[in-house]
C-alpha cells in the first residue's frame, strides 16, 4: 500500500518551503530603501523562476544522481528531465515528492544569497550568477550532504553524509553555510553600496520585515519537519525543536540588542526569527527540546552581535546574510557536536561532547561545516568575479543613485506622487499614452 | 491681515483645533512638516547600527486673521499647544497684503 499520509506531508511541506521565497521576498524587500524594495524581490522570484527550470532539467540529477566519483558529484545525466522519476514503487515514498521537495530548498538556497548585494547587481547579471552558481556549487554541494547511500538499490551518494557522516538534518551546510559564504563572497566582489557606512540606510518598511519573518517561519516547519520524508515522529520532533529554538532565539536577540543598545526592536524579533530557524535547521532531529532552547538562544544572541562584524571589518553585506546564515549556520552545525542527544529520533551519529563525552562527531561537523564553507566561498568569488569582468556585475553609479527599481525594472513599488492631487500622472510620473491607445 | 503660522507637536494639533474654533476661527489649514530646532533629532537603532534621524515630524497650521485678532490667536495656539518639554515648536506672525476668496471674490475681511 502506498504511504499516502507519508505522501500528503512531504507535498505539503515542499509548498511550504516554496512559500518560504516569497515571504524572504518581503523580508529582504523591507529592509531596503524604497528605490530598490522590487528588485530586492524580483532576485527572489528570478531564483523561483530559474532554479526551478534547472533542478527538472539536471538540477536534481547532479544531487542524486548515482555518484560519479569520490562523492562529489551525481550523474547529471542519469536523471535528465527527470527522465525515469515519473513511477515509483507501490509502497515507497513518489519519487516525484522528494524531486520537488529538494527542487524548493535549491531556490530558497539562492534567493538567500541576494541580501549580500542588495540595491547595487545588475538584475541579468544575477540570473546568469544564479544559473552558474546553482550548476557548480549547490547542486554538488546538495549531493554531498543529502545524498545518501542505499546499498540495496546499488546508490552510491555524498561524501558529506555518508563517509564523513557529519550530521545536517535539513540543510545547516547545504544551505545556510552554503548560502552565507557566496553571500560574502559576493559582496566582497561587488563593494560597498555608495554612501556606505557613512549612510546607513534604514529599512523602509518594517512591517513587510515582520510579515516576511513569519512566512519564512511557517514555511519552515515544511523545511525542517518534512525533512523526515515521512508523518510521523520523527518530523513532530523535528516540528517542536524548530518552534522551541526560534522562540529562544528571538528572546536571546532582544535580550542582546536590549543590553547592547537599549531597545528591544522589531528589526531584532525578525531577525532572531531567521537565526533560530537557520541554526535549528541541522539540528532539529538530534537535539532535546531544551537542547534546541538553548542552541536557539545562544544562536539569537550571537548572530545579534555577529551583524556588527560588517561595520569593523568593512564588507558591505548589506542585508546580513554573514551574520545571519553564515554564523547561525556554523552554530547550529557545530552545535550538534556538543548537544546531540540519542534520546532524539534522528540520532545516528557520533556520541556529542556534552552527552557522551566525545569530540569525534564535533570533529566531523567541523570538517563539513569548514568544507562547505570554503568550496562555495572560493568558487563564487570566481564565478563572481568572472561575471564582473565579462558582463559586469554592479550597476552604474547613476542608476545606484537613481534606484535600480527604476532602472533596471522601469517600476517603482510606490505611487508617492499620484496620492497628491489624486492623478497617477501628477507630478515625478508622467505617463505617457501607450501605443494602442493613441490610434 | 495677517497670517498667524504655528509648527506644532503633531499630538496637539486636536487640542489647538478645538481651541481656535472655541475662539471663533471659522477656517485653517494643516499640514506635515519636518523639522528641527534646539532639541535636535533623535536616534534610531536597526540591527545595533544607530541612525540620527536630524528631522522630527511636526505639524503646521496657518491661520488667517484680522489684525485685531492677531495677537489673541497666537496666545489661543500657544496655550493650547503647550507641554513644558523641549519642541513644543514655534508661532509667528506675518503681514499679509491681499486676501481673497475664490468662489465669490471678495476681498480683504469679507474673505476670512
Amino acid at each position: 500500500m502506498p504511504p499516502t499520509g507519508d505522501t500528503a506531508w512531504v507535498l505539503t511541506s515542499a509548498a511550504l518551503v516554496l512559500l518560504m521565497t516569497p515571504g524572504l521576498a518581503l523580508f529582504y524587500g523591507g529592509m531596503v530603501r524604497s528605490k530598490t524594495v522590487l528588485n530586492m524581490m524580483m532576485m527572489s522570484f528570478g531564483a523561483m523562476g530559474l532554479i526551478g527550470v534547472l533542478w527538472v532539467l539536471y538540477g536534481y540529477s547532479i544531487a542524486f544522481g548515482n555518484d560519479v566519483g569520490g562523492g562529489l558529484l551525481g550523474d547529471p545525466f542519469e536523471y535528465l528531465g527527470l527522465k525515469g522519476l515519473m513511477t515509483s514503487a507501490e509502497d515507497a515514498l513518489p519519487n516525484s515528492a522528494f524531486v520537488g521537495f529538494q527542487a524548493v530548498f535549491a531556490i530558497i538556497t539562492v534567493a538567500l544569497i541576494s541580501g549580500a548585494i542588495a540595491d547595487r547587481a545588475k538584475f541579468g547579471s544575477w540570473m546568469l550568477f544564479a544559473g552558474i552558481w546553482a550548476t557548480i556549487v549547490y547542486f554538488p554541494v546538495a549531493h554531498w550532504v543529502f545524498a545518501f547511500d542505499n546499498d540495496d538499490a546499488g546508490v552510491v551518494g555524498g561524501w558529506i553524509a555518508n563517509d564523513l557522516a557529519a550530521l545536517d538534518f535539513a540543510g545547516g551546510t547545504a544551505v545556510h553555510i552554503n548560502a552565507g559564504a557566496a553571500g560574502l563572497a559576493l559582496a566582497l566582489v561587488l563593494g560597498k553600496r555608495k554612501g556606505w557606512p557613512k549612510e546607513r540606510m534604514r529599512p523602509h518598511n518594517l512591517p513587510l520585515v515582520m510579515l516576511g519573518a513569519g512566512l519564512l517561519w511557517f514555511g519552515w516547519f515544511g523545511f525542517n519537519a518534512g525533512s523526515a520524508l515521512g508523518a510521523n515522529n520523527l518530523a513532530a520532533v523535528a516540528w517542536i525543536n524548530t518552534l522551541a529554538a526560534t522562540s529562544a532565539a528571538i528572546c536571546g536577540w532582544l535580550l542582546t540588542e536590549k543590553i547592547r543598545d537599549g531597545h528591544a526592536t522589531s528589526l531584532g524579533a525578525a531577525s532572531g526569527v531567521v537565526a533560530g530557524l537557520v541554526a535549528i535547521t541541522p539540528a532539529c532531529a538530534v537535539l532535546s527540546p531544551v537542547g534546541s532552547l538553548i542552541l536557539g538562544f545562544v544562536a539569537g544572541g550571537a548572530c545579534a552581535l555577529a551583524v556588527g562584524l560588517k561595520y569593523r571589518f568593512g564588507y558591505d553585506d548589506s542585508l546580513d546574510v554573514v551574520g545571519v546564515h553564515l554564523v547561525g549556520g556554523l552554530i547550529g552545525t557545530i552545535a550538534i557536536g556538543f548537544l546531540a542527544t540519542d534520546t532524539a529520533p534522528g540520532f545516528e551519529g557520533g556520541e556529542s561532547l556534552f552527552f557522551g563525552g566525545s569530540v569525534d562527531q564535533l570533529g566531523k561537523q567541523v570538517v563539513g561545516a569548514v568544507a562547505v564553507l570554503a568550496f562555495s566561498f572560493v568558487v563564487t568569488y570566481i564565478i563572481g568575479l568572472a561575471i564582473e569582468k565579462t558582463v559586469g556585475f554592479r550597476v552604474s553609479e547613476e542608476d545606484e543613485a537613481a534606484g535600480v527599481d527604476i532602472t533596471t525594472h522601469a517600476e517603482s513599488a510606490y505611487d508617492i506622487a499620484g496620492s497628491i492631487g489624486g492623478g497617477g500622472s501628477s507630478g515625478l510620473a508622467k505617463q505617457s499614452t501607450p501605443q494602442h491607445e493613441r490610434v | 491681515m495677517k497670517l498667524v503660522t504655528a509648527i506644532l507637536k503633531p499630538f496637539k494639533l486636536d487640542d489647538v483645533k478645538s481651541a481656535l474654533e472655541t475662539f471663533g476661527v471659522h477656517g485653517l489649514t494643516v499640514s506635515e512638516a519636518n523639522g528641527y530646532g534646539r532639541q535636535k533629532g533623535h536616534t534610531e537603532v536597526y540591527r545595533g547600527a544607530e541612525y540620527t534621524v536630524d528631522l522630527v515630524p511636526k505639524v503646521r497650521i496657518e491661520v488667517l486673521v484680522d489684525d485685531a485678532d492677531a495677537d489673541d490667536v497666537v496666545e489661543v495656539i500657544v496655550k493650547s499647544a503647550q507641554t513644558g518639554r523641549i519642541g513644543d515648536g514655534k508661532v509667528w506672525v506675518v503681514p499679509v497684503d491681499a486676501v481673497v476668496r475664490v468662489r465669490t471674490g471678495e476681498r480683504g475681511a469679507e474673505a476670512l
